[in-house]
Formats: C-alpha cells, structure tokens, sequence
C-alpha cells in the first residue's frame, strides 16, 4: 500500500522540517487579545448565537475564571498567558460557498499546500470534508450527498442555528463545562467546530473529515466537535491539524464530545500533526485537549490517534461505557522528538455490565523528548463481566529521551478481568544487523521497525490516513537515529 | 511538647530529631490529595487519640506469645513491648556481629561512625519518616561486618499489650550488612488486645558490595491494629537484597518499600502476598530506582482481596539515563472473591535509559471456573478447591522464600485465613 518509498522519504527529509509550517496571508478578522465577558459575548454575537448558547458560553467563563490550571501532568512549560491570546480569528469576509468554484483562490491554495486539495480529495477519495481555518469552519464539502441521507455535517455554529434543539439537548452532557480548566475554557470561548448527527440506522456512506489548521499569530484556536451517531448508525469520523512555525507557542484546546445511542458506532481518527516548534524546542502549538465520547446499549466507540506534533500534548480521548455490551478502544501513536512532550492516554470507565475496552498504545521518543502515557481503567461495582485489556509499549531512541507510563487500575466489581502490560524496549541492534544484512540501510531499517511497532495502531486507521501517518511518523523521527 | 525532657538532648542525632519535628510540621499527615495516598485514606486510624509515649512499662510471658515467633529455629531474638526493649524475652548478641539496640548505638561511642555514616541517610523526608525520625526511642540495631555470616536468622518482634487506649509505637530500625557478609531477618509486629494500635515503623538497610540481605515481614495483626511501613534499602554493587511482604491482618497496613541502587549488577526482589478480607486495607507502594548499569530488579505482589477488602499497588520503577542494559520486571495479579471488595493498582514505569528491558504486567481476575470443576468433580468440596487455586496463585511468591520453616509459617497462616485445615506441603 505503500508506493511512496523509502527513497522517495530520504529526498523529502533533506529538504523540509516541517513542511506545513508556512503562513498565508489571508485577511482575516481577529480579536484584539485578552479575554473576559465582553469577548465571551462578542464572539456569541458574532456567530449570531441565540440567547442560551451566549449564556451558556458566560457560565462557562465564569466557572473557568475559578479554577486553576492543572499541572499534574508529567510535562514541563511555561504557563501561556491567557490574556495575550486572541480568541477569535477568522478568514475576513467569509462568505457562504455553493461550489469550491467560489472559494477565494489563496485559500484554495492553501490547502493544495496542505495537500488536501479539497477538488482532488472529494473526487479520489469520497471524504466529505470541513476545514477549519483558525478556528472558522471555511469549506464543507458533501453537503448534498450527506443531506439525502439525513446525515447532518456542517460547522457548529451552523448547527447552533439551524438544528438548535439537537445541539441544546447534548452539547456538555460528555464534557461538562466545568469538566476541567480547558474545557471550561473552551465552552466559553469556542469560536467553531464540526458538528455531525447520523440518524436513526443509517451507515454514513463516506468518512466524514474536519481538517484544522492555526494560521494567524497570537491567536488561541478552541473548536468544539460534537458527533451524534443515532440508534443503530455508524459514523468514521477524521480529523487533521497543522499550523504555521512560528517562534510562540499556540494555544489550542478543543473539545470533542462523542454519543453514540443505543447500538451506534463511532469511530474516531485523528493525525495531529501540530508545528512541533523547531530542534531547539521553541515555538510549538501547546495542545490542551479533551475527548470523550459516552456509549449507551450495544455502543461502540473507537479513538485512533497519531500524535506527531504539538510542543506538548496533553490529551485523553476517553470512553464512558455506559450501555450494557457497549465497546471502548483506544488506539495510539504517540511520537516526540526533540523538546517535544506528550502526556497522553485514555480513560476507560466502564459502569454497563459486559462492557469491554481495549487500549493499545505505542510511545516513540527520540531526541531529548518526554512521552508520558497515562491511563484510567474503572471498573464499578455495578459493571458485572466487565473486560479490560491495555498495552503499552515504548520505544527509546538515544539515551536522552523518556518513556512513562502511568497506568491506573480501579476496579470494584469481583468478575472484572482485567489485563495490563507494558513494556520498554529499545531498537535491537539484532534487527538492525539482520537488516543490514540484506542490504537494507539503516535509515530504512529503522523505518521499518518502526512501521512493524506501530503496525497494531496503524492498521485501525483508515486507508488514506494510514498512508499520511506512516509517512509522518518517518519524517517525525528524522535524523533520531544514532 | 515535653519531650525534651525524656530524652538525651546533647545526643548526637538530636539535631537530626529537630530537623525532622520541622519537616513534618511543615507537611502533617498526607491526605487523599496527596498523589501517593490517593487510595489510602488515613481518617480512620488518625480519629484516635494516640498516646506516644507509654506510661508504664508491662512484662509478658513466653508462653503466651511463643506462637508469635519462628519458635521451631534457633534465632537471634529483639523483642519489644509496647515500645519498650524486652531483655528476657530477647536474644542479643555482640559476638562477631551487633545484634542489639537502636538506643545504646545512638548513644554509645563505639558507634558512632557508623550512625554518622548511616542513620537517617536514606529515609526519605516524607511526613511520617520524618515524624518517626523526629520520636522514634527504640529499635533493632544490626552490624554485620566484613566477611561475616550472620549464624542465624534475626527475628525482631513488636509486641503492644494494649494497657493503653491507644497506643502510637515508632520503631525504627538500622541495618548495616558489610562487604561479603549475610543475614536473614524476620520482622513482625503483633498486638494482644483489641486495642487500636498505630505503628508508624522505618527501617534503613544498607547492603554493602557483594552483601546479601533477606527480609521478612510478616503482618497478620489484629483488627484494629494499623502499621505504616517505610523500609530503605541502599545496595551496593553486586549486592543481592530481597523483601518478602506477607500480608494477612491489621486494619490499615501501608508497606512504602524503597531500593536504591548504587552500584553495578545489583539485584533486587520485591515481593509479597496479600490475603485479607473484613474491611481490611493494604497498600504497597514501592519505587526501584536503577541509577548504575547492569542492574536487575524483579517485583512480583499476588492480592487476593474478599468482603469489604481494599488492596492498593502502586510500583514505580526509576531508571537514570545511566543505568543501561537495566532489567526491571514487575507483576502484580490480583483476584476479588467479592462485589464489594476492590482494588486499586497504579503500576508505574519511569525510564530514561534506551538500552533497558522495562516491562509491567498487571492483572485482575477471578479463580478459574475449569479449575475449580476439574477439582469439584475429583471430589474435592469447593472451599477446600478454592483454597487449593488460591494457595497455587499465591505460590510464586512463597517459593523463593530461603526460610523453610517461615514458608510453613506462612502456608499454615494461609490455612487459617481461607478457613481450611490443609496442609499444603503435601
């Protein structure tokens, strides 16, 4: 699957560091920095929110500015400063696009750099798309495909106009608004997001793709996703990220909220693929995320992620089973190199009876990198059956990186089963030496084994994903190996 | 406080004493916020009014206690009541090697360079070493030197009589094992009434180049007793230390279990067994800091947790960024007999080496249902079945126990706790 060559990677490498670290000067409509009520309703007037989502946001303000930002997290950095950041920016003008004809050419070009060109991929691949640039939802694609189905996809602040009542009933019901300081944080100031309803037993046709991108400076960007799979649907979800290389470190805290009713499935991918900041670890985007989804009856909810970017990673795509026989996997990639940290992980917390999770999660460190996986597996007294299995595996390159794993295990329930294991390896110079041995260079040994280490988490991604992580996860570790 | 006035204060560690009054002033008890004592709340053994200092001095008879000890070995015996040092009850000895008391080395002159080197020097200064440190008056004292094997196990037992009403006991221990030498020791600490009963015990082991040091301890107290345990070891290189934890009564028991390191393949073993059932709590917290290359360290806890029972394993594993071609193992498996009994495990891997082989497993399970049908089936009745997997679970653990008469000890307390008269040597 994979015609992209290592030769081809080798010409690559020498030429880019990270190749979506370029800026397009688009116009765009930004904030003056700072925050406090009078920004919280501004960007509700903005969107032309009704009344109870403008105090919702002031709610959410409010119990923000109480709490205090969390730091138990095994990453080290200096605190942003809330009040320098600008909490809304959006491409200027924007206006309602029938056709990708319309788009403002610049803006079409930017996505050829990011090589989504939206025309080729609609053809090629059939992914419906929603582009968020700084935080605004410019382009969704499908439109009318998705709508014959009854499939809602647009931008959340469409969603907040024009399907109030769906929106009212579940947005903060997985993430509350007082959950933790970012999502506070960002329930208050959200500027935009993807929003996705599949109804009652219908099979989404395409995988349904939000790809956000950071562009202007000193700005925060917090999009909120909320994915609703009815009874009996099933819903691929993908989701991109990239921003500009800039000297500061960018704020982004999103939220996603999954639920999936009785019997639906979701499943959700991500490539986060944030400017990582440069080999002396300045500049980088600080990523603040909180996932969730929650599974009634028969549910499944399925996270992949692969994490190459973003200064530090601070991220826990959770399940909440709670439906009897509801499903939770968790699927990751994490990679850091240089100064990068990741602290990341799942929490599994399973209340239904015969509930089952698995989570699979691979660590690469390179570098002089931090890669923390942390996790929570509950089991309460009431999830009778309930079945747990979690791998964690690290990889160390060089001795000046770490591997963490801090993997916490509750359960009250006397048939739970659960499993955990962990290990940390290095690349064995056994393998290396096998390789070599069939001619097979170094550089492109360790690619391979790398691919063969990830190859668990690789495998649940879509196809077209799966192609993009594995070339990132090479060009990620470039120049690591010894 | 008063406590000036009771003891020596031109002692040469009363500075030490001061420091730590300080420390844990500034920290008091830790909480449930405290990462460390997430699963472990203290409200229940700090609700009592501990006295710490007993009134009056109290005699028991062999006889009475005889079952307490490994009685069926010849040992070296440091018994202690109510906090108190039991000369007719104990077997000291300064033939050879120091088997005596914490008092008269911090006093003596002959020993001072050894507590200078050594005392307080690798408990950590959390809020209850700290408070150990500051009020601790007795304790065992072992010195084995160069070259020595120690002829015969060491038991050190702590007795509380229950004459107060609530008694706060803080042993503290040191032991100094030389290049070469050997011991063995067994420690336990039992309370003869119902009496609630505090010990807050530290002890500091320190294994000398090529020593080998081997410790038990066995807790199987009564209800309402609760300990907090905080053993150091510092290991030099190719040092061998083991820590066996046997872990059957008390109310609260909390083991912080911490081996240092320092030197080149060392090894370290880590492991216990956990039957307890009531509204028992036990909490291992154990941390394995690799600092030098070539080490290896293996932990291996087994729980088995009925009625209203928590069990807490929180394993850390520290590997420097020096210490390569590391093998640090850790398993902890578990079973629940009951709904409401839980347990809470939190297994952790810290590494910064590349060149290491670091692994954890951990599992929580029921008794297998094909297992106990095979048995059921030969005629075996269930409890008897159910004792016999329990017992096969937990035998990991027991067979690297090198005291055969200890690991009778323990298969028989085993017996008593799953309520079956079986032998399980057979």
């Amino acid at each position: 699957m994979n015609k992209y060559t290592e030769d081809d990677l080798r010409e690559e490498l020498k030429t880019k560091e990270y190749e979506y670290g370029f800026y397009t000067d688009i116009e765009s409509d930004t904030f003056p920095i700072g925050l406090n009520e009078d920004i919280v309703r501004a960007i509700s007037l903005k969107k032309e929110e009704p009344e109870w989502m403008t105090d919702w946001r002031l709610e959410s303000f409010r119990a923000w500015q109480e709490m205090i930002e969390p730091e138990w997290a095994n990453v080290n950095y200096i605190k942003p400063d809330f009040q320098a950041i600008s909490y809304y920016s959006a491409p200027n003008s924007k206006p309602k696009y029938d056709s990708l004809d319309e788009v403002d050419p610049e803006l079409l070009e930017t996505f050829k750099k990011l090589g989504i060109s939206i025309d080729e991929q609609k053809k090629l691949t059939g992914v419906a798309m929603d582009v968020v640039i700084d935080s605004v939802s410019v382009a969704t694609t499908f439109k009318k495909t998705l709508n014959e189905k009854g499939i809602i996809f647009c931008s959340i602040s469409e969603a907040i106009r024009e399907h109030p009542e769906l929106v009212k009933k579940y947005i903060g019901t997985v993430v509350p608004q007082r959950d933790n300081f970012y999502a506070a944080l960002n329930s208050a100031v959200f500027s935009d997001g993807s929003f996705c309803y599949i109804p009652k037993g219908v099979r989404c046709p395409m995988e349904l793709s939000t790809y956000f991108r950071i562009n202007q400076a000193g700005t925060g960007q917090f999009e909120r996703t909320l994915v609703i799979a009815d009874q009996g649907s099933y819903v691929s979800y993908l989701e991109g990220c990239t921003a500009p290389s800039r000297d500061e470190n960018q704020l982004h805290a999103a939220v996603v909220e999954l639920i999936a009713l009785d019997d639906a499935e979701i499943k959700y991918s991500t490539v986060q693929n944030w400017y990582p900041g440069n080999a002396e670890g300045k500049g980088g985007v600080f990523n603040f995320v909180t996932k969730r989804g929650i599974c009634e009856k028969n549910a499944k909810i399925s996270w992949t992620q692969v994490e190459t970017g973003s200064a530090i990673t601070w991220k826990y795509p959770s399940c909440i089973l709670k439906g009897d026989n509801s499903v939770g996997e968790f699927y990751s990639i994490a990679v850091t190199n240089n100064y990068q940290q990741a602290d990341t992980g799942t929490k599994m917390i399973h209340l239904g009876k015969n509930t089952k999770s698995t989570i699979i999660s691979k660590g690469i460190s390179a570098g002089k990198s931090q890669n923390s996986y942390r996790g929570l597996v509950q089991i309460s007294s009431r999830a009778d059956n309930a079945r747990n299995f979690s791998q964690c595996d690290s990889l160390l390159m060089g001795n000046e990186c770490g591997a963490h794993t801090f993997p916490y295990i509750e359960a009250k329930n006397k048939t739970a089963i659960i499993e955990h294991e962990a290990t940390t390896s290095k690349i064995g110079e056994d393998q290396i030496f096998y390789c070599n041995q069939r001619g097979i260079d170094t550089e492109k040994a360790i690619a391979l084994i790398v691919n063969g280490f990830s190859k668990d988490v690789l495998n649940k991604l879509p196809m077209e994903f799966a192609v993009e992580a594995q070339k990132l996860l090479e060009i990620s570790l470039e120049g690591s190996v010894g | 406080m008063a406590f000036e006035n009771l003891v020596d204060v031109d002692s040469p560690v009363h500075d030490v004493r001061s420091k730590a009054i300080k420390t844990f002033e500034a920290q008091g008890f830790p909480s449930k916020r405290d990462e460390e004592w997430k699963y472990t709340s203290l409200n229940s053994v700090l609700k009592h009014d501990y006295s710490v200092f007993p009134k009056h001095e109290n005699a028991i008879e062999y006889n009475d206690v005889k079952k307490y000890f490994i009685h069926d070995i010849d040992t070296y015996k440091i018994v202690f009541i109510d906090g108190k040092y039991s000369s007719h009850l104990s077997q000291t000895t300064h033939d050879g090697i120091d088997v005596c008391l914490m008092s008269s080395a911090l006093t003596k002159p002959k020993y001072k360079i050894l507590i200078d080197n050594y005392f307080n020097k690798i408990a950590t200064k959390d809020s209850f070493s700290s408070l150990n440190t500051a009020f601790s008056q007795e304790g065992a004292y072992i010195h084995i030197p160069k070259n020595k094997l120690a002829p015969k196990p060491i038991q050190i037992v702590h007795f509380s009589t229950g004459s107060e009403e609530a008694l706060m006991l803080q042993p503290r221990n040191l032991i100094v094992v030389d290049e070469n030498s050997h011991v063995q020791i067994i420690e336990r600490h039992q309370s003869l009434t119902d009496n609630p009963v505090l010990t807050n015990s530290v002890t500091e082991i320190y294994a000398n180049k090529r020593a080998i040091v081997d410790y038990y301890k066995i807790q199987n107290d009564n209800k309402n007793a609760s300990l907090i345990d905080s053993t150091f070891i510092n290991q030099k290189q190719e040092s061998v230390a083991s820590v066996h934890t046997f872990s059957f009564g008390g109310k609260l028991t909390r083991n912080n279990l911490n081996f240092y390191q320092n030197g080149e393949r060392i090894d370290s073993t880590l492991k216990g067994v956990t039957i307890i059932g009531d509204k028992q709590h036990v909490d291992h917290n154990t941390l394995v800091h690799h600092i030098e290359p070539n080490c290896e360290s293996h932990q291996d806890y087994k729980g088995i947790f009925g009625d209203n029972a928590t069990g807490v394993f929180n394993g850390k594993v520290l590997v420097n960024k020096e210490a390569q071609k590391t093998n640090a193992f850790q398993a902890n498996n578990n079973i629940l007999l009951s709904d409401k009994a839980s347990i809470n495990t939190k297994p952790q891997l810290e590494i910064f080496a590349d060149d290491v082989k670091c692994s954890h497993g951990c599992t929580i399970g029921q008794l297998d249902e094909n297992a106990m049908f095979y048995m059921r089936s030969r005629g075996i009745p269930e409890k008897e079945a159910k004792a016999l997997l329990m017992y096969a679970f937990s035998n990991n653990v027991l067979s690297s126990v090198k005291i055969p008469e200890i690991k009778q000890r323990i298969t028989k307390i085993i017996a008593t706790k799953l309520g079956v008269k079986i032998g399980f040597d057979l």
